[in-house]
């Protein structure tokens, strides 16, 4: 029994909250943060498109 | 009466409606999380074998279950993209992929976090787990499939077939547990109910729509994204508020 | 027929055949996809010969002994019908209880015991809170429940397929 495995027993809140609560969170932020980011570099490509298509 | 259904279905109109929609399904998915994981967290009782650990499930279920979901909606969405050639089916199943990938790996995740504890082993090679991971690599191989196509109409025809025979995997992942020896125990919810106590399994519903809310609110706002990229050079993008300014 | 009709056929055909393969592919390696053996297969010799593998059941009542060294552990792997006698060194999960369910993987010598390097604990799929086990435990329920923990051991594919 490594030390991980006693320490997970000792504190099994700590364990549940850190292992899986923070990281499924942490992975909606991450996605949260890539969905507008590239909501804001499409509305970027959309208008340098019209422009380009403006200028012609 | 199909021909309405064309009409609400065309990007043009979704967009602005998603749009609308998507603060909704953010904000009751925040508060649906608080309220959910403070019944899991404080209300519900500790387990009579598993004590603590099993408040895992409360995440582990809910993205397990999602996860299976978002893989028949993108196939099914998929497969309308192919018959009936309709734009925005395609961007759909397009959009639901990175999510359905995510909580895919979110279930292995926590799910491996779950065995270490409590079965001693934090991944085996049972039927349940197995077809899980298998799910995964159906997700991550449609989106690699789809990226690696450049024209967009040959890249939805060509990820469909794959999502679609993909999806004979998903009632195999649901019955692994019924077909086989494996040491994933049975389903809790089961259409004859649940073996579970009240507290826990509010909790437990309550995270599972929370997660459903976020799903959709993420799903909307890229399926936006990817319908300003496709439609870019059509008229009504031009003259939209937020291309405008 | 129009060629959207025929697009739909030609998936549904598609998926309907690729179901067809998977299924046979599936049945045909039953033995392999299952994670272990009940004690009645290994009895009825269809366990692999020479090699390791997973015996799955419940921990016999009564059966658990530790030896002096305290890490030596003996008990017997039961699905109610067959018992195998296992002899295991090293530290079992939190779970492993008599009564409850386990699969332990090794290797079973002549003389009939398996020699684990492997132990792993398969709770149930029932939550709740320990004074509520208790209740189920006086009811005497609490042996049905822990033996869903096994679920097919006896029946393999049948009795859990009719819960």
């Amino acid at each position: 029994m490594n030390g991980l495995d006693i320490w997970m027993r000792e504190n099994p809140i700590t364990y549940v909250v850190l292992g899986s609560y923070a990281v499924a969170f942490l992975i909606f932020a991450v996605e949260i943060a890539m969905v507008r980011h590239k909501r804001k570099i499409t509305l970027q490509q959309v208008r340098l498109m019209r422009d380009a298509g403006d200028e012609e | 009466m199909a021909i309405n259904w064309f009409k609400y279905s065309a990007p043009t109109t979704f967009y602005g409606l998603a749009g609308k929609l998507i603060p909704w399904f953010g904000i009751s998915a925040a508060i649906l999380f608080a309220v959910g994981l403070y019944i899991g967290f404080f209300v519900a009782p500790t387990d009579y074998q598993q004590g603590e650990f099993y408040r895992i499930i409360f995440i582990h279920v809910p993205s397990s279950i999602i996860s299976m979901f978002l893989y028949l909606i993108m196939a099914g969405y998929a497969a309308m993209g192919l018959i009936f050639n309709t734009r925005l089916s395609s961007m759909m199943a397009t959009a639901i992929a990175p999510t359905g990938a995510l909580f895919a790996f979110i279930s292995l995740w926590t799910g491996a976090l779950w065995g270490k504890p409590m079965w001693g082993a934090w991944w085996v090679w049972d039927a349940r787990l197995t077809s899980e991971l298998i799910l995964l690599f159906l997700y991550l191989g449609y989106i690699a499939l789809h990226a690696s196509i450049d024209d967009p109409r040959r890249a939805d025809r060509a990820s469909a077939l794959l999502a679609i025979v993909g999806s004979v995997n998903v009632p195999i992942i649901y019955f692994s547990v019924q077909w086989w020896n494996t040491l994933h125990q049975g389903s809790t919810i089961k259409f004859s109910g649940t073996s579970m106590h009240v507290a826990m399994q509010q909790a437990m519903f309550i995270t599972l729509v929370a997660c459903w809310l976020y799903a959709i609110a993420v799903i909307l706002a890229r399926v936006r994204s990817i319908i300003l990229e496709r439609e870019r050079h059509t008229k009504w993008i031009t003259e939209l508020p937020e291309v405008k300014n | 027929m129009k060629a959207r009709q025929k697009r739909f056929v030609f998936i549904a055909v598609g998926v309907a055949a690729v179901g067809l393969a998977v299924a046979l592919v599936l049945n045909a390696l039953d033995e392999n996809v299952s994670l272990y053996f009940t004690p009645t297969q290994v009895f009825n010799d269809e366990a692999p010969h020479g090699r390791s593998f997973r015996i799955g059941g419940l921990v016999e009542e009564g059966s658990v002994k530790r030896e002096a060294d305290g890490l030596t552990v003996n008990f017997a792997i039961t699905d109610t019908h067959k018992r195998i006698p296992v002899v295991y060194k090293g530290i079992l999960p939190d779970l492993f209880k008599e009564g409850k369910g386990v699969v332990a993987q090794g290797s079973v010598g002549p003389d009939g015991v398996m020699k684990a390097d492997e132990v792993l604990a398969k709770h149930d799929e029932n939550y709740m809170p320990p004074e509520a086990a208790d209740a189920l435990m006086k009811a005497g329920v609490a042996n049905a429940a822990a033996a869903s923990a096994v679920g097919a051991a006896s029946a393999p594919a049948a009795a859990s397929a009719v819960k």
